[in-house]
């Protein structure tokens, strides 16, 4: 009677692992080339429902439709930009990863490097500041003069701990 | 002098803050349709009532009108269809009943009621991606020759209606 159960359990078991199979969706391509560009596609191209995904990545409706889509124009034989444009036409440059460098995408494509001479700017106006503090350390002669004779008196004390510092370092 | 640079931090925190709380506000499903001023595009589909009639873009256009895009599929739709209701004897409303089962889609207009003058039956999306849908419910509002004026995205309420559909319908319909 056990053995009954468990083959009609084992069935149905097998019904549904058939159906799981429903939510991947396949593609099968004439060559490798296709391939590949169907996969770069999807991933330049955004879904439009979900902000931060690409096509490839997510799993809403509008997506697997579109990914159809580019499949569909991939095989028409478009291009890669003909296939953007044709996107674009319909979901506006949103779908776009890389957007196309245009007037109104110029700040976008040029902010970053101005940011980077920006950067390198204040880190070469400070080290520049810092040497120049260095050398003028602010002491008049007598002051700097006190000062040397510190060094030179503190000079002996630390003689020992200097030197054993480079003996570990030797080490 | 020197003192002055102290407080470029605080001055570039604040302005970030600005920047992150006008951000926050900001609806990222808020995006303008690329067809915005452009001509619905052609289409032939199967009506929804009637599986043999097709219907093109010559049977939409011709009346300032809104066009839903719904599904029985989709939550806010149900939410949506009440006002929907209401909103009929004021301006035509075209259904385009977007990825969707026939049968479903005409036992909730039997239930719930038909706001619609006609429905557009698209199975497959192609109107849908061809329109730029990517979700439901979505509504445009197009004019007398068949332009997309405007398109919202999400469920139009009264309030939806009055500050943003109405009067861009009002101004449409004193168009000639």
């Amino acid at each position: 009677m056990k053995c009954v159960y468990l083959r009609v359990l084992s069935l149905f078991m097998l019904m549904f692992s058939v159906v799981s199979y429903a939510a991947i969706d396949t593609y099968e391509f004439n060559d490798e080339q296709t391939r590949e560009r169907f996969h770069q596609l999807n991933g330049e191209l955004r879904c439009p429902k979900c902000q931060n995904q690409s096509l490839g990545d997510s799993n809403s409706p509008i997506s697997t439709d579109l990914r159809a889509q580019v499949y569909r124009l991939l095989n028409e034989g478009k291009s890669d930009q003909q296939i953007k444009d044709y996107l674009v036409e319909r979901y506006g440059e949103y779908i776009l990863y890389r957007p196309e460098l245009a007037g109104h995408t110029l700040m976008l494509w040029l902010a970053p490097f101005a940011f980077l001479v920006l950067g390198l700017a204040v880190v070469l106006v400070l080290v520049i500041r810092r040497r120049n503090t260095v050398q003028s350390s602010g002491l008049d002669i007598t002051e700097q003069q006190d000062l040397e004779k510190l060094l030179a008196d503190s000079g002996q004390g630390s003689a020992e701990p200097t030197s054993e510092v480079e003996s570990n370092k030797r080490d | 002098m020197k003192r002055v640079y102290l407080f470029v931090p605080l001055i570039l925190f604040i302005a970030l803050v600005v920047l992150f709380a006008k951000g926050l506000k900001l609806d990222p499903n808020d995006m303008p349709s690329a067809l915005i001023d452009q001509s619905v595009p052609e289409f032939s589909l199967p009506s929804l009532a009637s599986p043999d009639r097709l219907l093109t873009r010559a049977d939409v256009i011709g009346e300032v009108s809104l066009v839903n895009v719904w599904g029985t599929w989709c939550p806010s739709c149900m939410h949506e269809h009440p006002y929907l209701m209401e909103l009929s004897d004021q301006v035509p409303i075209i259904g385009i009943n977007y990825k969707d089962v026939r049968d479903d889609a005409l036992d909730w207009l039997d239930k719930l009621g038909n706001p619609y003058v006609l429905n557009v039956f698209d199975e497959m999306g192609t109107l849908g991606i061809d329109l730029g849908v990517f979700g439901a419910p979505e509504t445009y509002v197009i004019d007398r020759k068949g332009y997309v004026r405007y398109k919202h995205v999400g469920v139009v309420s009264e309030r939806v209606w009055l500050e943003r559909l109405k009067p861009l319908v009002d101004e449409l319909r004193g168009e000639k």
